[in-house]
């Protein structure tokens, strides 16, 4: 293996971990604020639709982009009508997104486009295209760092940066205001926040559209940035996935970054040797492009770590008796 | 108005509350409520459990809406609609479970809610310049830094205290402070409370325990079934005028029997101790004999070690906790230490736990299926003979007169007196040697309340022994043959039934020794007692 397919790798292993990270951070907020939510799945994949119908009708990414933003805060809000308004049971919730979410797309894509629950291809401006960063050309002569800074740093688009930005930010937004502090707080103790005479709902319900917004990004690069279309269930279970990373990462967004990116590398790793020869056996494509949804088996089953959750996650807060 | 505090005109009550009324579904917690408490006192509120102390202070501090009422905070109409306003109108509360983030550090806890602007470094800062002042100022040390869930259950205490603090209360309610501290943390908590009353601040104290009323409380007042039947000055009462104001002088239920006739004993307990997972000690040596035949009751205020008495003869101790002493039924040796709710059964002894709901029933089964609980290996056999289940049940719910008397209703859909009918039919019919009743009438309406003490009584006559524990001593007083008054863990005395009164049994419940000495004072804790740091 040389450095340029290293370079390779590690590039590819950026763009596939972008939607997970997006969808992990939105997940983030959410529990960190006591709402559990496995409709991360649903809410991309209908985002990723929105986002490619729009780009591909309209022409423009942008508008796109907005359009599986809205879609996803849409969907984030019947959780939330769900959750903390009726108190209701939020598993059941997120499992009933996905599944509408799952309906909605192939039944909506198959009647306005006709082509089996894909959408048009998309080219030219109905796709984020790649940026290249400034200092490309400065450092293309340095040995080493140069080929790492055009390969893997810069060239992808601007969702990418986006994600990678929100990781300090998420974490300067939790540990360093008013609002990160209520946040967490309502996620481990919302009596302590109601008796300190803040609102949970107001708090709960600013989490839920901040998780909507992020996986409405996660879905509108899938399909925009990452791919040229929506394809029927292109999510492949990345919701679930970005679930299990938020577990492996403790529910921090540092060590996010880590856990989407070590999805992102696997994803890479079995794209780029769908048969992996390590001399002595060879391992079988299918085990290779299972091998991120093996760790998140793996994780869910608690063998890697201790997560320690949100303590009121998954809890209505109701005032006692 | 000739409380103590009171200066004339000049000064306005710090509180006044005016027709306070509250109910949760039928059960009216606060009934027409008046009060007034004169600033820079401490004013205490007793009551029995249930007597509607925790909602009224809870409707104070915004955390509950009265249904009807005024509050005035220092004599203008405060508009209290919410915790916000209550905290404006500078009143600060200390819950009896605190309402802390574990996880969080201290300050973390302190400013939350309370944050000067968007950006936490500034409130950090000015936080921990106010938790030094008021640390120095109220004997209030506390590391700002320490991880809350790591500090002992006093010193947690004191966060909650400095929250208040911090958000410049000038009244201070504390529900049943002294509930989880040891001897040593109450003493430092009623030294700080004399502190903040000494710079003006008012206190107001809730408790059940009249020793602790006697000695910091200024004023008191009374609460009983929802209502405030009395506010008095303190130094002008005496705990036994108070037990009798909290325990009513409304004749006690009448139930008619006949002189007790009691034969072997049934159960003999003997150093009977239990210390929990989070090692306090529960149980410090109970000895007590219960024959057949007979009624002992065990009065007591809640939480001083009955649930854990019941439960360990019923064969299920709480988990990690540790058991020791000796137990004889009927002469057997009884082991305490395991886990085996059935072999309890089968040996004779009936369980009416004290929370039906939890304990008693299985609230989505129907009430045949209810009626066979723990005894449907009876018959033997895999299978069960629903038919005869069902005839079985009708007949029982129709000689405990559970109404609607239909068996295939769930048991959730019973009023909580016919939920415990069910209960007591199955326990009672299956004419146990040893029958366990821990608060049997909690939440049941009167006349269920008479039926349930007539069958007990008909068990006795039939040679039973029945262990009752209730923290209604009307109904101790009522039911029982001898009394043994329960507190901290230990029983303070036994006193035949006939030859006791309220007032006597209410200050053996309060602590106080029969000599009159309070046992921490008396005697020294036992030296295998750890007292309990750390724990949550």
């Amino acid at each position: 293996m040389d450095y340029a397919t290293i370079l390779q790798i590690l590039d590819s292993a950026v763009r596939l971990m972008t939607p997970l990270l997006l969808a992990c951070l939105a997940g983030l907020y959410s529990e960190r604020a006591g709402v559990f939510d496995i409709g991360l799945e649903g809410k991309m994949l209908m985002a990723a639709f929105s986002a490619a119908a729009t780009a591909a009708v309209t022409g423009s990414v942008w508008l796109g982009l907005v359009a599986g933003v809205l879609s996803a805060v849409a969907m984030s809000l019947i959780h939330g009508l769900a959750a903390i308004t009726f108190r209701g049971n939020q598993l059941i919730s997120g499992v009933a997104i996905n599944f509408l979410a799952s309906g909605l797309t192939m039944l909506l894509g198959q009647s306005w486009f006709g082509l089996g629950g894909r959408t048009p291809s998309l080219e030219g401006a109905a796709r984020f295209s790649p940026v290249t960063l400034p200092g490309t050309e400065a450092l293309s002569g340095i040995p080493v760092l140069g080929p790492f800074y055009a390969e893997v740093v810069s060239g992808h688009t601007a969702l990418v940066y986006v994600a990678a930005l929100l990781v300090p930010g998420t974490w300067w937004l939790l540990y360093r205001t008013r609002f990160g502090l209520r946040l967490r707080a309502v996620g481990e103790n919302p009596a302590s926040v109601d008796t300190a005479g803040v609102s949970v709902p107001r708090l709960r319900w600013a989490a839920v559209a901040i998780c909507g917004v992020l996986t409405g990004l996660a879905g509108a690069y899938l399909a925009t940035g990452l791919s040229a279309g929506f394809v029927k269930e292109m999510t492949a279970g990345r919701g679930y996935i970005a679930l299990a990373a938020l577990i492996f990462a403790n529910w921090r967004p540092w060590r996010a970054l880590g856990a989407t990116f070590l999805f992102g590398l696997m994803e890479a790793v079995a794209n780029r040797y769908p048969e992996l020869d390590l001399g002595f056996v060879t391992i079988p494509s299918m085990v290779m492009s299972a091998l991120p949804y093996l760790l998140t088996v793996i994780i869910l089953a608690g063998f890697i770590g201790r997560a320690t959750p949100p303590r009121a996650g998954g809890e209505p807060y109701v005032k006692e008796r | 108005m000739a409380l103590p505090g009171t200066r004339g005109d000049a000064a306005p009550p710090a509180i006044e509350l005016r027709g306070i009324s509250k109910a949760f579904g039928p059960v009216q917690a606060n009934r027409d409520i008046s009060l007034v408490v004169p600033p820079g006192t401490i004013h205490g509120i007793v009551g029995e459990n249930g007597a509607g102390k925790s909602t009224l202070m809870s409707i104070l501090y915004g955390f509950y809406r009265p249904d009807a009422g005024q509050i005035l905070v220092g004599g203008r109409d405060a508009g209290i609609t919410d915790s916000q306003s209550a905290i404006r109108a500078g009143i600060g509360m200390v819950f009896q479970h605190f309402k802390l983030v574990p996880n969080f550090t201290v300050v973390e806890n302190v400013i939350l809610g309370a944050e000067d602007g968007a950006l936490l470094a500034p409130s950090v800062s000015r936080a921990r310049k106010e938790l030094r002042r008021l640390a120095a100022e109220y004997q209030l040390e506390v590391n700002p830094d320490a991880v809350v869930e790591t500090l002992s259950v006093g010193h947690q205490q004191r966060v909650e205290i400095l929250k208040a603090l911090y958000r410049q209360a000038d009244i201070l309610i504390l529900d049943e402070p002294t509930g989880v501290l040891t001897p040593a943390e109450a003493d430092h908590l009623f030294r700080i409370l004399k502190g903040l009353r000494e710079r003006g601040k008012t206190v107001i104290l809730i408790t059940h325990k009249l020793r602790e009323i006697m000695e910091i409380t200024d004023n008191v007042s009374v609460m009983r079934r929802g209502e405030m039947v009395a506010t008095v000055p303190t130094r002008e009462t005496s705990p036994e005028a108070l037990a009798e104001l909290m325990v009513g002088r409304k004749v006690l239920l009448r139930v008619d029997k006949a002189q007790a006739a009691p034969g072997a004993p049934v159960l003999e307990l003997a150093g009977v101790r239990m210390v929990d997972r989070a090692g306090v000690e529960r149980l410090r040596g109970i000895d007590l004999a219960v024959r057949g035949g007979e009624i002992l009751g065990i009065a007591g205020v809640s939480g001083n070690g009955q649930t854990q008495l019941l439960d360990i003869l019923g064969g299920y101790p709480e988990a990690g906790a540790q058991v020791s002493g000796t137990a004889r039924l009927a002469g057997r040796p009884l082991p305490l230490d395991g886990t085996d709710a059935r072999a309890r059964r089968q040996a004779g002894v009936g369980n009416i736990p004290e929370d039906r709901q939890a304990e008693g029933l299985v609230m989505d089964f129907s009430a045949w299926e209810n009626t066979v609980l723990g005894r449907h290996r009876d018959a033997g056999g895999a299978l069960m003979d629903h038919d005869a289940i069902r005839r079985e049940a009708a007949a029982k719910m129709e000689r405990f007169d559970v109404r609607p008397r239909d068996p295939e209703l769930a048991a959730k859909n019973f009023s909580g007196g016919n939920q415990q009918k069910i209960v007591v039919a199955r326990e009672i019919e299956s004419r146990p040697v040893l029958l366990l009743v821990g608060q049997p009438t909690r939440g049941v309406d009167i006349g269920a309340i008479e039926f349930i003490h007539r069958r007990l009584i008909e068990l006795r006559d039939a040679g039973a022994a029945i262990l009752l524990v209730s923290v209604e001593l009307d109904e101790i007083m009522a039911l029982s043959d001898r009394i043994a008054v329960m507190f901290d863990g230990r029983i303070m005395g036994e006193r035949l039934s006939g030859e006791t009164s309220a007032a006597e049994l209410g200050l053996l419940m309060a602590g106080a020794s029969p000599s009159g000495i309070p046992p921490e004072q008396g005697q020294p804790d036992t030296p295998d007692h750890e007292p309990s740091k750390g724990v949550i």
